[in-house]
C-alpha cells in the first residue's frame, strides 16, 4: 500500500454546524487504487465527511490535500480539482430534464473536455460497462432506482476521475436493486478505481475494501484491513456496532 | 332598431371597426415587448436575488432588486403608467413605448418572484450533482437549474402574460388607444355601450384561450422527459 501515491492526504479534519461539532479532527491517507469503505453509526460523521472531500461542504479547520495541493484554500480552483473527483449520491441526482446519454455527456463537452462525438462514444462505452445500452434515450424518470444509480456512477466515470466517492450508494434501492450496483462497484474496483465508499453494505465492505474505516462521534475511531477490522476489532463502540449489523 | 342595424351602426358605419383593429394591434404590441422585457428583467433579478442567497456576495445589487421588487408590486399598474407618462418621460411622445416599458418593468417584478420559486423548487442535490461534476455556480444554474426551473414555472408564466395583455387595458388612461380604449370610442360615437363593449370582451376572451391552448401544447412538449 504505502508505494502507491497518495490521493488525499487529509489533516485534522473538523467540521462543525453552527454549535456541533460533526467532525472532531479526522486524520488519513486515502492512496491510489484503494477502496476505502468508512462504516459507522448514522450521525456520525462519514457523509459529511465524504462531502468534505469534494468541498461540498467547507471544513471549519484542518487541511485536505489532494493530489498535491489543498483543496480547502480559497485560491485553487475548486471546480478543476472537481473535475477529478467523482461522487455518486444517495439519490442519484441525475438530471431528469437530460436524456441518459446527455446526462452523461453534458459536463466534459460542456467543461470543454471532449467533443460532442467523443464524449458519446464514451458514455456508449460506460453504458455498456453498466449494461444499460439501451437505455440511453432514455430519460431518467423511466429507469428504475437501481437502473438510474447505475447510469450516475456511469456519469460519473465519464469525467474520468481519478477517484470515485460514494455516498451511501445503496442505501435509497428497494432490496433487490442493490446487488445489481454493488457488482458494479466491485468490477469497479477490480479495475483499479480509487474509491471511497460510505455504506451499510457490511457484505461489500469485507469482499471489496483494502480497508475500513468506522467514523464514530466525529472521529475514526478505528481503521484496519477488512480481515482483522470484522474479526478482531478494538474499539468496544465497534464491538458494539458490530454486534448490532452482522 | 334591429340587431343587424344596430351592428352596423357600432362596426360597419364610418368604418369603425378599424378602432377595434388599430386598438387590438396596439394592444398587442404593447404586450409582446413588454412581456419580452419583463421575462428579460426577471430573470436577471431572480438569478441575482437567488445567487445572493446562496453565496452572499451581491449586496448592493440584491438591495437594489428588492427596492425594485417592493416600488412595483407596492403600487399599482395604473399609477405607474400615469407617473411614467406625465413625470418620467413628460417630454415622450411616444405612448406605446411608454406603455412598453411600464408594463414591461412590471411585469419584471412578478416574473422574477416566478422565477425565483422555479429555482428554489429544484432539489439542492441537483445542484451539488453539478457542482460535483465540476460545474461552476453559474454554469451549474445555467445547464441545470434554470432548465428545469422554467419547467416547472411555465404554467405561472403563461398566466402572468394572460394578466399583462388584460392590465394593457388601463392604457387609455394615458390617452393611448388600445382595444379597450378603441371599443370605448365606439360606445362614444353611437351611445350604444353593449355591442362595442361586448366585442372588445370577446376579443380578450379569443386571444387568452388561444393563450392557454398555446401554454397546454408547449407544457406538454417540456414535460416529454416525465413519460
Amino acid at each position: 500500500m504505502s508505494d502507491k501515491k497518495v490521493l488525499f492526504n487529509v489533516k485534522g479534519l473538523k467540521k462543525n454546524f453552527g454549535d456541533l461539532e460533526v467532525l472532531k479532527g479526522i486524520d488519513i491517507d486515502i492512496h491510489e487504487g484503494e477502496v476505502l469503505v468508512v462504516v459507522g453509526p448514522s450521525g456520525g460523521g462519514k457523509s459529511t465527511f465524504i462531502r468534505c472531500l469534494n468541498l461540498l461542504e467547507t471544513p471549519t479547520s484542518g487541511d485536505i490535500i489532494f493530489e498535491g495541493s489543498k483543496i480547502n484554500e480559497k485560491s485553487t480552483d475548486v471546480n478543476k480539482l472537481r473535475q477529478r473527483i467523482g461522487m455518486v449520491f444517495q439519490h442519484f441526482n441525475l438530471f431528469p430534464h437530460l436524456s441518459v446519454l446527455d446526462n452523461m455527456t453534458i459536463a466534459p463537452v460542456k467543461l470543454g473536455l471532449k467533443n460532442e462525438n467523443d464524449a458519446k462514444t464514451k458514455a456508449r462505452e460506460l453504458l455498456k460497462y453498466v449494461n444499460l445500452s439501451e437505455k440511453e434515450d432514455s430519460y431518467p424518470n423511466q429507469l428504475s432506482g437501481g437502473q438510474k444509480q447505475r447510469v450516475a456512477i456511469a456519469r460519473s466515470l465519464a469525467m474520468e476521475p481519478d477517484v470515485i466517492l460514494f455516498d451511501e450508494p445503496t442505501s435509497a434501492l428497494d432490496p433487490e436493486m442493490v446487488g445489481g450496483v454493488l457488482e458494479i462497484m466491485k468490477e469497479l474496483a477490480e479495475d483499479g478505481m480509487t474509491m471511497v465508499v460510505v455504506t451499510h453494505e457490511i457484505g461489500f465492505a469485507r469482499e471489496v475494501a483494502s480497508r475500513v474505516a468506522f467514523i464514530d462521534q466525529g472521529v475514526i475511531a478505528e481503521i484496519a484491513p477488512p480481515e482483522e477490522f470484522f474479526t478482531n476489532p478494538k474499539n468496544p463502540r465497534l464491538k458494539e456496532f458490530l454486534s448490532k449489523v452482522l | 332598431m334591429s340587431f343587424s342595424e344596430r351592428f352596423t351602426q357600432n362596426f360597419v358605419d364610418e368604418q369603425r371597426y378599424l378602432y377595434l383593429l388599430k386598438g387590438l394591434g396596439n394592444t398587442v404590441v404593447i404586450t409582446i415587448f413588454a412581456v419580452l422585457l419583463g421575462v428579460l428583467l426577471g430573470f436577471l433579478v431572480a438569478i441575482i436575488r437567488t445567487s445572493h442567497e446562496q453565496n452572499h456576495n451581491l449586496k448592493i445589487l440584491d438591495w437594489l432588486c428588492n427596492l425594485y421588487l417592493t416600488v412595483i408590486r407596492g403600487t399599482p399598474v395604473m399609477v405607474q403608467l400615469l407617473i411614467m407618462f406625465y413625470v418620467i418621460f413628460a417630454s415622450s411622445t411616444n405612448k406605446i413605448l411608454v406603455a412598453i416599458l411600464t408594463f414591461g418593468i412590471n411585469s419584471g417584478a412578478y416574473v422574477a418572484e416566478i422565477v425565483r420559486s422555479g429555482i428554489q423548487s429544484i432539489d439542492k442535490g441537483q445542484f451539488e450533482a453539478g457542482r460535483s461534476l465540476g460545474f461552476t455556480y453559474s454554469q451549474t444554474m445555467r445547464f441545470i437549474i434554470v432548465p428545469q426551473a422554467i419547467k416547472n414555472v411555465l404554467p405561472a408564466l403563461m398566466n402572468e402574460l394572460i394578466v399583462l395583455l388584460k392590465e394593457t387595458s388601463v392604457c387609455g388612461y394615458i390617452g393611448l388607444m388600445d382595444l379597450t380604449k378603441g371599443g370605448d370610442i365606439i360606445r362614444s360615437r353611437t351611445y350604444e355601450a353593449f355591442l362595442p363593449l361586448i366585442a372588445v370582451a370577446i376579443i380578450y376572451l379569443v386571444i387568452v384561450c388561444g393563450l392557454q391552448a398555446l401554454a397546454k401544447r408547449v407544457e406538454w412538449r417540456l414535460r416529454a422527459s416525465e413519460r
